[in-house]
């Protein structure tokens, strides 16, 4: 059997915690164990300063061990303080709903904080509780925060209605976040963005800016409508 | 030469002021938590002004390749709100441990009211429980008195002098501020406070250990070349290079840097995650240009007739 995410977290932090693992392992029983809040929250906050704040360096197996446990997690761009920070919140054992303690958690957040707390996404319990919170991040003017949630992450595939699927893709073209990291991007075409999305093109010809190929990934699918054909074709001109 | 405002206001600023700032040659700049120019009459606009700055404005001054920190702390005008100021000393803790929060600050007096007396009291010991710097505002009115007696309070709240910089300094406070150990900040601001020819005086009399300049720019008329124009005329006027980088940039990141936050390898060799996410890298330090003084607007974006 896969291993959790959190026992994968665990294993990793570890590894790399140094002087600081009786720190960590302190840390993570007593959360574990039903500390205050208070607890969490200094959890948190000396997560950078005892671990750092190097990048993982996940090898290929490890990437494997995360797909296996959570399929469509990419931790590969995760931070050794970042990941500590969500096994904090997994094994908290809080008095509150895990919502209600992520909302608090968020609303004091500084920017690494967040794309650690926004990172977490697909491992937490009660998913359907957060749709708020993910509305928040995805709003967020931080481009840091927005991919968290856009890329390597499949809780917007799994999660997202259509609705606010499609406006995260256009977000992302907006503010130039690349497509290619978005889990589900094609899985999760449909009519109404192929739609959206070659309007958008025909305002960006109109202004004189480039259009990004990646652009094109969900709307190909629906090839076959002569105004998307008309666009696709334009777009082959232009590039070519 | 390389730069530190070590107290700038950027929440009230343009990209202008950011892009000028770059060029002049400022790395990094500190954004001390204050009064927005009116009273905040609910905690949660508080809690959520503390979250702007260890968070969007971080962001923020990242895209120009300037690192931001900030220091958190109930202000002197606004713990005169004895509501607010409760339900914002609930929240500090929380944020006093963000990244990059250099200090509890700026606090101090401004009417040297009893409630004014209470909250600073209250946050000097958060800050000597939490091993972080302060930085002291001090009164415009009856500022020598109000000096004294912030430094006055400090020693008897047992927090070292070497862990507090007290700012808005000028040629009446500064000498007692020095000889009792604590660091002198200067804020070069038009007409209210310190003007830059008089700061090169005081850099001729009294040199630079344990001075720091800043231009504690804000919502004011106020200029954020404020550090660069000073080390300028300080370098013309005959100020040894030494000096002015002291003052200018060595001796604010000796001083907040005691809080672990502030380190030079933050913009000289910043760490992988954060150049990928949340700092553009100094397009000087990338380019090995001489900083030039040039005026906001008139670098960058707004140069031309153009707008694209």
């Amino acid at each position: 059997m896969a291993e959790t995410p959190a026992a994968l977290l665990r294993a990793w932090v570890s590894a790399r915690a140094g002087e600081h693992l009786s720190w960590l392992e302190d840390g993570l029983s007593g959360l574990a164990a039903g500390a205050a809040e208070r607890d969490l929250h200094l959890f948190l906050g000396f997560a950078p300063r005892k671990l750092g704040k190097a990048d993982l360096g996940l090898s290929t197996a490890d990437l494997a061990a995360a797909e296996a446990a959570r399929p469509g997690w990419r931790p590969g761009g995760w931070s050794l303080d970042g990941a500590a920070r969500v096994l904090g919140l997994l094994v908290f054992k809080g008095q509150r709903r895990f919502a209600e303690t992520f909302k608090d958690l968020r609303r004091t957040a500084d920017a690494a904080e967040m794309v650690a707390l926004y990172r977490g996404l697909p491992l937490y319990p009660e998913p359907e509780a957060l749709h708020f919170e993910v509305g928040e991040g995805l709003r967020s003017n931080l481009r840091p925060v927005f991919e968290a949630i856009a890329h390597d992450n499949p809780f917007p595939r799994d999660h997202f209605d259509e609705h606010r699927w499609n406006h995260m893709v256009l977000k992302a073209l907006f503010v130039g976040s690349p497509l290619a990291p978005i889990e589900g991007l094609e899985a999760r075409a449909n009519p109404e963005l192929a739609r959206i999305l070659v309007d958008y093109a025909h305002e960006r010809w109109a202004a004189g800016r480039p259009v990004t190929p990646e652009l094109w990934i969900p709307v190909r699918p629906f090839a076959g409508d002569p105004k998307i054909d008309a666009a696709l074709a334009r777009a082959e001109e232009t590039t070519a | 030469m390389m730069f530190i405002d070590p107290h700038a206001h950027m929440i009230s600023r343009t990209t202008d002021d950011y892009e000028a700032m770059a060029a002049s040659g400022v790395v990094a700049l500190i954004e001390p938590a204050f009064w927005l120019g009116q009273p905040r009459t609910y905690v949660g606009t508080y809690v959520d002004y503390l979250s702007t700055i260890v968070g969007w404005e971080r962001f923020r001054a990242g895209q120009f390749g300037i690192r931001h920190y900030c220091t958190v702390g109930l202000n002197s005008k606004e713990a005169n709100n004895e509501e607010l100021a409760e339900g914002v000393m609930e929240w500090l803790p929380r944020f006093a441990l963000k990244e990059g929060v250099v200090a509890i600050g700026e606090i101090g007096y401004d009417e040297q009211t009893e409630l004014e007396d209470r909250y600073f009291r209250l946050q000097l010991t958060l800050a000597k429980e939490l091993h972080l710097p302060v930085m002291v505002h001090t009164p415009h009115r009856d500022k020598k008195r109000g000096t004294s007696r912030s430094m006055d309070v400090c020693e008897e709240m047992g927090v070292s002098p070497s862990m507090v910089v007290i700012d808005h300094n000028n040629e009446e406070t500064v000498g007692e501020v020095l000889q009792r150990g604590y660091w002198a900040g200067f804020s070069i601001y038009p007409s209210t406070k310190m003007g830059n020819a008089r700061m090169v005086e005081i850099l001729k009399r009294y040199g630079s250990e344990r001075i720091i300049v800043d231009s504690a720019c804000d919502w004011g008329i106020s200029d954020p070349l404020g550090v660069a124009k000073t080390a300028q005329l300080a370098l013309e006027s005959g100020v040894p290079e030494e000096s002015v980088r002291l003052a200018c940039y060595g001796n604010a990141l000796a001083a907040y840097g005691q809080s672990g936050q502030m380190k030079e390898s933050d913009w000289l060799d910043p760490p992988a995650i954060d150049q990928r996410t949340l700092f553009e890298g100094n397009s000087i330090l990338r380019g090995g240009r001489d900083p030039v003084i040039q005026e906001p607007g008139t670098v960058g974006r707004r140069a031309g007739l153009l707008i694209e």
